[in-house]
């Protein structure tokens, strides 16, 4: 390697960074890191290449949008809306649609990026959960994560707030009005957003604002942290053979995964431009200007505030007055209660699951999501939480294609709400161990051989075959359940830890953690072993 | 280690999947890979040169395809997208989204399938094992770590010189409040501000004039309207008072209208329940509400004409015109606010304001 000389392009730029910073000692070190493979790896991928692209196209568009609320009469070449009397920020916006070349392609391509954004994050924050990817030592990242996915649905709101239509002026005006709600300091909020009353002069410039500047600068921040946290843990694997909690296998970063992931934002950007091309989207031009007299039925937000949305359609008209003053709970419950669940739920659970398995361990190999029901059905409770309530955000869409009663839909969402989630979690959790209970059978057992065979009674039994080596790291990648020795010393005193109301709680959530937990492990000299006769090894290291 | 193989049934010296067995005829038509890691099919691999030489011509297709592409939009955007004075409203932004975007979308999906393909045919390296190692620094770093942040605390005396360390942290205090100070002007505080609407400033001026009340008129046409324009019932319109456009500084006028929007109804007599107390604030049947929804005040803008309710349609809150506007299903709490009419030279009009806030309850409401 000592006299391959890379060519003077390289070489020369390399060498004036290198003797200044020292810069070639890193590229050395990480040229060729390692990236293990899984397709769910592309998903962080989406997110990170729809946001470069939400800078590029976001950046195009501020170079004619006019972030203001001064009243005009449009004379544009949209002949339908000529002297009708807009903001000037709908009309920049239909300039930007009908008069720059491109403009109408950047904001579809816009639009498209931030929906596709907010799906990928959330689509790789799953599959990081069920996998237990979040565990240590990532458990920063993840919060990071979320941090994100909350900012990206304030920038998103104001993002589709800013063309002051029709639409987006019905978003406002209910965020004004969850904004109301809020005890003591709601209407203090209201006026200071709105600069007085609604809509006011100030809305659109100061969304502007938080909207190109302050959320994207945020986001950018994270995504740097969250892009060099990863790479200096590196990346996790999942559990198959050459994956070890020691090493990494995979290819190396250059040339492999460079390429491959240079083709990805290509993909990206190209499947986004076909979007933008094919599928319309917030044709604002229809919708017409804002006006608080006026409505269209069916108004849907972007789809990751459809959860709010729903929410607020399915909650009871409770509303508290006494002792001279109002506390909404029909708008305050709706607003706080199921995302503060989700995202305060999804923040604590890596310390949770922590604090109840008792372990403290670095994980790099990935989980099975079936090696930890307790975890994927609790997933899934969540999944199925959201998801309700991001259907019920559509319910009148619902009612109306399926043809049943409007009432009757919020009435299925008001049960399904709280009996949906109890129940996904017991399916899933029978699932998991119902595949477990297969994964041992299979290493106890071998795989189906199809091969039938007659013993010289008449009797027909299959052969079974050892699986290859592939499958066996797959299936004994499993950590059988260990549950903690009883924490007493010496003398039979139980640690005190465990006592207390805490310590009680705690050694009760670790027993429905591990207690019907299906041993997947090889006997291999086909002596009865039996459970839990084994010593069982302490999880602290 | 062979690791590229495992789409071969029976890769030589492994244990076979299936012996004797008819393959599962799902394993032809698998669509991912089922190795190991995953890893594209030709990576790492040795490669053959006519087949390397195949998929060079393959990946230089597509890049020759993605260069036209960009070419093909540059010529457009040059040649075509300015006639006739430049892109000018749907027609041409709709031809225009279709060749920049189609030519723009050919030109990154051709590089990327390129690139992939590339990488799966043509691209040699194999695969590696790196070592992971423990985030922790380990006990002795952390150990000197500290000692030398205790050596620092000593040395710059903040640890023995409390007085010190209290005035410091007095003298900060105040600065992380002051910026919130700063965010005072950003609006008015609420004051009386929800309680009233224009209604209230436009019956005054009427009334100083004399007259009962002051008129409705049409939202959009702005026509004043007389109770025989609506006398059968049915139907819903929306109002506004007379001169709320006229009468108005310019930037106001969206916001005062976002409160006195008003629908008005015909409700037939015999099913017709006033409310206590609001025996009068009709005219034969024909009732003003408040068009803001009370939930999150949102414009209640569905009206059924056989039931009487009146549907917001952003939550469903759904109220009886028939009775007051009282809340019979949805998330709204109240009952949309009314609007005392009357009727002078046979032009409809509102003798006073709401006498309740409209639009969502707030803290101070009671």
């Amino acid at each position: 390697m000592s006299e391959a000389t890379a060519p003077k392009a390289v070489e020369g730029p390399l060498n004036f960074l290198d003797d200044r910073l020292g810069s070639t000692g890193f590229l050395n070190r990480n040229l060729k890191k390692v990236f293990p493979d899984h397709w769910s790896f592309m998903l962080g991928e989406i997110a990170l290449y729809s946001f470069i692209i939400l800078l590029l196209t976001g950046t195009f568009l501020t170079l004619w949008f006019k972030p203001s609320m001064m009243e005009v009469v449009y004379d544009g070449s949209y002949t339908k809306l000529n002297g009708v009397k807009m903001s000037e920020a709908y009309a920049s916006t239909l300039h930007i649609t009908f008069d720059v070349r491109g403009g109408l392609l950047m904001r579809q391509i816009h639009h498209w990026a931030a929906i596709l954004f907010m799906a990928s994050i959330l689509a790789h924050m799953l599959r990081v959960f069920f996998t237990g990817a979040y565990r240590k030592p990532r458990e920063l990242n993840w919060l990071i994560g979320i941090t994100m996915f909350v900012l990206g649905m304030l920038e998103g709101l104001f993002g589709y707030s800013l063309p002051d239509d029709l639409l987006s002026g019905t978003g406002l005006r209910i965020t004004q009005g969850v904004l109301e709600s809020i005890p003591v300091v709601g209407t203090y909020g209201y006026m200071f957003l709105f600069g007085g009353e609604f809509p006011g002069q100030d809305i659109v410039p100061r969304l502007f604002t938080l909207h190109i500047l302050l959320i994207p600068g945020l986001i950018l921040g994270l995504v740097t942290a969250h892009m060099m946290i990863m790479w200096h843990q590196k990346h996790t694997a999942m559990p198959v053979k050459n994956q070890t909690e020691e090493q990494v296998y995979g290819y190396p970063f250059y040339p492999v995964f460079m390429a491959k992931t240079g083709a990805y934002f290509l993909f990206t950007f190209g499947v986004l431009a076909l979007l933008g091309t094919f599928a319309q989207i917030n044709p604002i031009w229809l919708f017409g200007p804002y006006d608080p007299g006026a409505i269209s039925a069916g108004s849907q937000p972007d789809w990751y505030m459809g959860v709010l949305e729903g929410a607020l359609r399915i909650m009871p008209n409770w509303e508290i007055t006494a002792w001279g003053h109002t506390l909404s709970l029909n708008v305050l419950i709706p607003a706080l209660v199921p995302l503060g669940i989700i995202f305060t739920g999804a923040a604590l659970w890596p310390f949770i699951e922590a604090w109840v398995t008792g372990d403290k361990r670095p994980h790099h190999v990935n989980d099975r999501p079936r090696n930890a029901p307790v975890r994927t059905g609790v997933g899934m409770a969540a999944v199925t939480f959201y998801g309700l309530l991001w259907v019920a955000g559509a319910n009148d869409v619902v009612a109306d294609k399926f043809h049943v009663s409007l009432y009757a839909t919020t009435w299925f969402f008001r049960v399904t709400f709280f009996v949906g989630p109890v129940i996904a979690y017991i399916i899933t959790k029978r699932v998991c161990l119902g595949l477990q209970r297969k994964d041992a059978e299979t290493v106890a057992h071998g795989v189906e051989s199809g091969t039938i065979l007659m013993s010289p009674d008449g009797k027909f039994s299959e052969r079974h075959e050892p699986m290859r080596d592939e499958q066996r790291a797959v299936l004994l990648s499993k950590e059988n359940a260990r549950p903690e020795a009883p924490a007493v010393d010496a003398n039979g005193i139980p640690a005190p830890s465990t006592k207390g109301p805490v310590g009680h709680l705690r050694s009760r959530l670790q027993r429905a953690w591990t207690f019907d937990d299906i041993p997947v492990e090889e006997h291999e000299h086909g002596h009865d072993e039996v459970e839990g006769g084994r010593k069982p090894e302490q999880i602290e290291h | 280690m062979s690791d590229n193989n495992e789409t071969e049934p029976v890769p030589e010296g492994t244990t076979p999947l299936r012996t004797g067995a008819t393959p599962s005829p799902a394993q032809d038509t698998r669509l991912l890979a089922q190795d190991d890691i995953s890893a594209p099919a030709g990576i790492g691999e040795e490669i053959d040169e006519q087949a390397a030489k195949r998929a060079e011509r393959i990946v230089a297709t597509f890049f020759l395809l993605a260069f036209a592409a960009s070419v093909g939009f540059l010529v457009y955007f040059i040649g075509w997208s300015g006639r006739h004075g430049g892109m000018h409203g749907v027609d041409r932004a709709r031809e225009s989204n279709l060749w920049f975007g189609g030519l723009m979308a050919l030109s990154f999906l051709a590089m990327a399938f390129g690139v992939t393909i590339w990488v799966r045919r043509l691209m040699t390296s194999k695969p590696i094992v790196q070592e992971r190692h423990a985030m922790n620094v380990g006990a002795e770093d952390r150990a000197s770590f500290t000692a030398a942040f205790l050596e620092g605390a000593e040395d710059s005396g903040i640890t023995k010189r409390p007085l010190l360390r209290r005035t410091l942290l007095l003298a900060a205090a105040p600065l992380g409040i002051a910026p919130l100070f700063l965010l005072r002007d950003l609006g008015p505080l609420p004051e009386k501000k929800l309680r009233h609407t224009y209604w209230a400033d436009a019956v005054r001026k009427a009334k100083a004039e004399g007259k009962k009340g002051v008129r409705l008129v049409v939202d959009g046409t702005n026509q004043p309207l007389k109770v025989s324009d609506f006398a059968s019932p049915g139907g819903m319109i929306t109002v506004l008072p007379e001169g709320i456009e006229e009468n108005l500084p310019e930037d106001e006028v969206l916001t005062q209208t976002a409160k006195v929007v008003t629908i008005l109804l015909n409700i037939p007599a015999d099913e017709f329940k006033p409310v206590k107390g609001r025996e009068n604030w009709h005219v034969n049947g024909i009732v003003a509400y408040s068009k803001i929804c009370t939930h999150v005040g949102c414009p209640a803008a569905l009206y059924e004409q056989t039931t009487h309710h009146i549907l917001c349609p952003c939550h469903q809150s759904t109220f009886d015109a028939t009775d007051g506007a009282r809340v019979v299903f949805g998330p709204a709490a109240r009952p949309l606010p009314q609007l005392p009419l009357s009727v002078e030279d046979g032009y409809l009009v509102a003798t006073s304001d709401y006498t309740e806030p409209i639009g969502p309850s707030f803290w101070e409401r009671g």
